[in-house]
């Protein structure tokens, strides 16, 4: 694996006295999907946010060790992280849309920016949406609530304004653990076409998914990371028994 | 005494208090209704409503409202347009930048600010910004709604931002975080997101700032002079519906006459005023809880 666009070196996460993450080193490929899997409470979340510093906002938080988004410290003191989150865009497992128009939530992003070229934004919103599968549903109402649309509307739309900005990695946390089946295979078949392009990293506690979307699977445990590779090999011949029965149901 | 016995007197008690509520609402209404028709029986409302002068107490008697309502408005919003955006500006930085224990510690103290006695306030505008302003705009009265509306407006702020900083809280933090991973600045998550989401409890805390103002008595009693005056010139003396009521009241004029009658049907007019805010804010505050629900 020497494609890699980030990379993790070391990184311990506290929250005040718990010790959530040790020591975990690890590499993303680019263009790749790298699912991260474990019981609930092991730490996942918490490192899919190390990515986009999204923990800086937690107050008993802390953390050393290194994170490099293409060879880059994004933890350094310089590292301006509006800047950053440009480049890592974020899905939350909730969809949170903002309370205005459905145009409006995709072109936030480029607005944010200060792009003001209102034919380049329309042009992009349509891009990303049609990206996010759900220009179809919306197209003729693009200016109605946000709210109004239905949850699995809201994930795709929320990722159609991650997209928007076109960033170069994709950070998912659950994103279909709030939706209905038909939403959830919508977006897992977003997420095979967006590997093209996009490096995507996605949390996921739905083994089947991970073994479906990723070419890589990282299984983490109790804050460590137990065993991290091709997601073949790991679902084919897991080499510590641990993972095995995670993958297998026998426990989590 | 068995616990059930005195489950039973608090629970009358507590009865009892919630009827001298109703009561006197009652009371208060029915006597302002009484009085204002016995007023209008003699000024016809056509009068009330289009005059141009409001002198009750002189010879030459003219019964137009306008005056009154002029500089009520008047110095309402020269107050609103000092509470409202220094009010919001607070309510942004405790809620949106300032750390946790700052805004435990500062909120609770710009509430003690709102229980200062008005009529501190009114010397304080009267002594201390009318002088003032005076070094800047020279033809400034020594009594004028300026001064008044700017120290309302001050003594509102910590209304605005109480109210303001509830709804911000308000906001799900899941569009917060929303905002800042599509890379937002704190500047722009606080002005694009936050404040849009929250509008509805902003735009409840202005309609109460300005039910506030409309009542408010003693600074526009001590610093805007009593003069009915339809102006909307901010730099002269001017009068509202409070001040005149107080006036009428500390005044030696005989009860049960057409002046002494007045001071009702200034008070009714008051009081449809704060009646149609508070509903309005009251109807805000119910669709703003069905959305979020
Ligand atoms: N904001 C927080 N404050 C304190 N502890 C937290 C916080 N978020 C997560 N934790 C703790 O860190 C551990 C890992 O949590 P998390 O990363 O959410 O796990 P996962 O996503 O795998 O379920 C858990 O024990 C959790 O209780
Ligand atoms: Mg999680």
């Amino acid at each position: 694996m020497d494609n890699h666009i980030l990379e993790s070196k070391s990184v311990n996460v506290y929250y005040d006295d718990m010790h959530a993450l040790k020591n975990i080193s690890m590499k993303v490929e680019a263009n790749s999907v790298t699912a991260l899997i474990g019981p609930s409470g092991c730490g996942k979340s918490t490192f899919l946010r190390v990515f986009n510093r999204m923990n800086d906002y937690i107050e008993a938080f802390r953390m050393d060790g290194e994170v490099l988004m293409e060879g880059k410290n994004i933890y350094h003191k310089k590292m301006q992280v509006d800047e950053l989150r440009k480049s890592i865009g974020m899905v939350f497992q909730k969809p949170n849309p903002f309370p205005k128009s459905i145009f409006e939530n995709v072109a936030y992003g480029l607005k944010i920016q200060g792009i003001k070229d209102k034919e380049f934004i329309q042009n992009r919103v349509e891009k990303s949406l049609q990206q996010a599968a759900l220009w179809d549903e919306v197209k003729s109402d693009l200016n109605k609530s946000a709210l109004a649309l239905s949850g699995g509307q809201q994930q795709r739309l929320c990722i159609a304004r991650a997209l928007a900005v076109e960033p170069r990695v994709l950070l998912m946390d659950e994103p279909t653990s709030a939706l209905d089946p038909i939403s959830t295979a919508k977006v897992e078949e977003l997420i095979n076409e967006l590997k093209q392009n996009y490096t995507i990293v996605i949390v996921t506690h739905n083994m089947q998914q991970a073994s479906r979307l990723s070419d890589y699977t990282a299984f983490f445990y109790m804050g460590d990371l137990i065993e991290f590779g091709k997601t073949e090999e790991i679902f084919r011949n897991p080499k510590v028994e641990r993972t095995q029965n995670y993958i297998t149901g026998r426990f989590g | 005494m068995s616990n059930k016995n005195t489950e039973k007197i608090i629970e009358w008690l507590l009865r009892l208090s919630a009827l001298v509520t109703v009561l006197t609402t009652i009371g208060i209404i029915w006597v302002l209704l009484s009085e204002s028709v016995s007023f209008f029986q003699q000024v016809s409302i056509i009068e009330f409503l289009t005059d141009t002068q409001w002198t009750p107490l002189y010879k030459d008697k003219h019964f137009g409202i306008m005056p009154l309502v002029s500089g009520t408005l008047l110095t309402t919003f020269i107050a609103v347009s000092v509470a409202l955006p220094l009010g919001l500006v607070i309510a942004i930085y405790l809620s949106e930048y300032a750390p946790k224990k700052f805004r435990k510690t500062v909120k609770p103290l710009l509430e003690i600010l709102a229980a200062v006695p008005t009529v501190v306030y009114g010397f304080f505008a009267l002594m201390v910004v009318t002088p003032f302003l005076q070094t800047i705009i020279p033809n400034l009265s020594g009594f004028n709604a300026l001064s008044a509306g700017i120290v309302m407006g001050i003594m509102i702020i910590p209304f605005v931002t109480s109210f303001s900083e509830d709804a911000l809280q308000a906001v799900p933090k899941s569009l917060k975080h929303g905002a800042f991973a599509l890379g937002s600045t704190r500047l722009q998550t606080s002005f694009r997101v936050m404040v849009p989401a929250a509008s509805s409890g902003i735009v409840v805390s202005v309609i109460l700032a300005f039910s506030r103002a409309i009542g408010e008595t003693m600074i526009v009693a001590i610093a805007a002079g009593q003069q009915p005056r339809l102006t909307a010139n901010p730099l002269v003396p001017i009068e509202t519906i409070t001040t005149y009521i107080v006036q009428v009241s500390l005044g030696d004029v005989p009860h049960g006459s057409l002046e002494y009658k007045t001071i009702f049907a200034a008070g009714m007019t008051l009081f449809v005023f704060t009646f149609i805010l508070n509903n309005i804010s009251f109807w805000i505050r119910k669709k703003f809880r069905e959305k979020y629900d």
